[in-house]
């Protein structure tokens, strides 16, 4: 166990710093972020305050070490104050993070709680109506964008029968407001979540050992869920955690149509539309870290479910 | 899932049909039973429906009733199947006289150009777009694929890790960014969109190399004396090509997705050019009074992905069994 986190941990380690390197690298061909401090009218900036400004913020050091500057920030917890805004990066993501992470969840719960059992459901009374009414909804949900999916509800359920808030998020809880952002997002998922739990359901359905409990007389329904579900569930476990990471695709779009001040719009699609580097490389290093916890998460879940796997050699 | 029957999908014994006689293959069908039969067999309504878009994106243009960008603005938000309000002096007369004057198939959007009209363009764009990015994507992929599988060792190594590390970042960051870097425009879109498309031909291509190369036909090669690159080129790639065209398939459904998010977000096609995302997002704003500037180009997306979807797992299912367990 502790080799196996050892190796992921390098692994990771390699990972982040690829990413952060290739878009310090990357936004090096863009505009000077000095740009954004000239007006534009007037006299423009004279070449004193230019340079003043570039020793400001660091841009007259060579890149290697502009680099190493912002990664022992990071490692420091400070990610450095945003161009556009002028606060702290942290306190920006801080700020809308808890947004996002309550959309996340709630998409994550709404795609668990559909897939799971729709997936099950359809293997289980194969060929029934319920198979074909799961291998609808998941068809469904693999080729309708977020977007689509999320205008479509609101166009049904805030427009048409009125139930709902077509968008927006209060200051304080109301649970109306969080069903059709969470459900546009979790679709998708649940779409897949259903495709996996049957299709590896199924697998285990047709194994020996279940046919060796039904012929010992186990009830079907203590079958399903003592032999079959458990080792079925396998692949859909690990697809959902690693579901967070697609989450953000999904989640910008979604907090784009439903106007959530999540970190997807509020953070990442300003500083691109800002040019704003310090916002953006923090966004982008929370964001690969969040798709790395849960990467490792998922490998340690496999073993909690299926002992059979060893993490020392689940690793290439 | 396909609805085809698959070979595993026949293998399958379930718990009802244990105790049926094993000689009841043969099915007395209805003609119905015929028709649905031929139907779940081969993916009669995708191909129709891909045949139709690519219909639309090479004569739409042509046939298309109105002017693309530009509409009377009096004549906004019509409902679908309808015909303008205006006075006829202030009518845009339709681009032949085939089409009955003033008639809107699809209605009109929040300044009263034709939705019918922009959708057919909109096929095109999107035709365009999908094939040239992967296209290029499918050559980047291949080519690092068949590179990695063959040489093996630090090279393989490197672009494993490479792909590893590409799956990590969430694809939409990576379009902002290099949207950002480098401007918005269809040259760019088509690049990002190769991004998109290349990874998932890596892994699987350089599996199927690895097997490939240690075939008895690849060492009698080697020995006559054949160069690495021509090993690769005639030796390993006609045998890839299959799975190419699969993942190929595959992928074109996501790279429409992709495209239409990009285009949505406004960070693909640049409007006026009627992309279907882009019609999306413009009528966004007019949901309450006039959901089918929404709903056409939404409802347009979903019939080409679903139809791409089927087609991909037929065509899979026919070329390349193996690569069912990919996805």
């Amino acid at each position: 166990m502790a080799n196996f986190l050892a190796r992921r941990f390098i692994s990771s380690l390699v990972s982040v710093i690829g990413a952060t390197l290739a878009i310090f690298v990357l936004i090096q061909f863009h505009n000077d972020p000095r740009q954004l401090f000239v007006p534009d009218s007037g006299f423009g900036i004279t070449e004193e305050q230019w340079i003043a400004l570039g020793d400001r913020m660091g841009l007259n050091d060579p890149l290697w070490k502009q680099y190493l500057t912002w990664m022992g920030n990071t490692l420091r917890g400070d990610l450095g104050v945003s161009l556009a805004r002028d606060r702290a990066v942290v306190d920006l993501i801080k700020g809308k993070i808890g947004a996002t992470i309550q959309l996340a969840v709630g998409g994550w719960i709404f795609a668990i709680a559909l897939g799971v059992p729709m997936g099950v459901l359809a293997a289980v009374k194969r060929g029934t109506f319920w198979d074909y009414f799961g291998r609808s909804v998941a068809i469904v949900g693999q080729a309708a964008p977020p977007f689509v999916t999320a205008l479509v509800a609101i166009w049904i359920f805030a427009v048409w029968l009125e139930w709902l808030p077509a968008g927006g998020r209060s200051a304080e809880f109301k649970p109306s407001e969080y069903i059709l952002p969470c459900v546009a997002l979790g679709w998708g998922a649940a779409a897949s979540l259903m495709r996996l739990t049957r299709s590896s359901m199924l697998e285990v359905l047709d194994s020996e050992y279940i046919r060796l409990a039904r012929a010992k007389g186990v009830k079907w329904n203590w079958v399903i869920y003592k032999h079959a579900l458990r080792n079925a569930l396998i692949a859909p476990v690990t697809s959902a955690l690693l579901v967070f990471s697609s989450w953000l695709n999904g989640a910008l779009v979604v907090e784009i149509v439903f106007s959530w001040p999540g970190i997807g719009y509020d953070a990442l699609f300003r500083a691109v539309n800002d040019n704003d580097f310090p916002l953006l490389l923090g966004t982008v290093f929370i964001f690969i870290l969040i798709y790395l916890v849960f990467a490792t998460l998922a490998d340690i879940a496999y073993t909690l479910i299926d002992p059979r796997v060893r993490l020392g050699n689940s690793s290439d | 899932m396909t609805t085809s029957e698959t070979p595993a999908e026949i293998n399958h014994v379930d718990s009802s049909s244990l105790d049926a006689p094993l000689n009841a293959v043969k099915v007395d069908r209805s003609i119905f039973g015929h028709i649905w039969y031929f139907l779940r067999k081969y993916p009669v309504l995708p191909a129709f429906v891909l045949i139709m878009l690519v219909i639309a994106a090479i004569i739409g243009p042509t046939v298309a009733p109105y002017e693309r960008d530009i509409g009377p603005i009096g004549d906004r938000h019509l409902p679908m199947f309808s015909f303008t309000e205006l006075a006829p002096e202030d009518q845009d007369p339709p681009k032949y006289g085939l089409w009955p004057a003033g008639y809107h198939l699809f209605g009109s959007d929040h300044i009263g150009r034709d939705v019918f009209t922009r959708v057919l363009h909109g096929a095109t764009v999107s035709m365009q777009v999908v094939m040239v990015s992967l296209v290029l994507g499918m050559v980047i992929g291949v080519t690092l694929g068949v590179v990695s599988g063959y040489y093996g060792g630090m090279t393989d190594e490197v672009i494993t890790r490479f792909v590893d590390i590409w799956y990590a970042m969430p694809f939409l960051m990576v379009a902002l960014i290099v949207v950002l870097i480098f401007g918005r425009g269809l040259t760019v879109l088509l690049f990002v969109l190769a991004l998109v498309a290349w990874a998932g031909f890596v892994r699987v291509i350089r599996a199927q190399v690895l097997v490939l190369k240690e075939m008895d036909y690849v060492a009698a090669a080697r020995v006559t004396g054949a160069s690495d690159i021509r090993i690769m080129w005639k030796h390993l790639l006609p045998g890839i090509l299959n799975t190419a065209i699969v993942v190929g398939t595959l992928n074109t459904s996501s790279l429409i997705l992709s495209e239409s998010v990009l285009s949505f977000v406004g960070a693909g096609i640049q409007p006026p050019t009627p992309a279907w995302g882009v019609m999306t997002n413009e009528g966004r704003d007019y949901l309450s009074i006039a959901p089918h500037q929404v709903l056409v180009p939404s409802a347009a997306i979903f019939m080409v992905v679903i139809s791409l979807n089927f087609l991909g797992d037929w065509l899979r299912d026919r070329l390349d069994p193996r690569l069912r367990q990919i996805d």
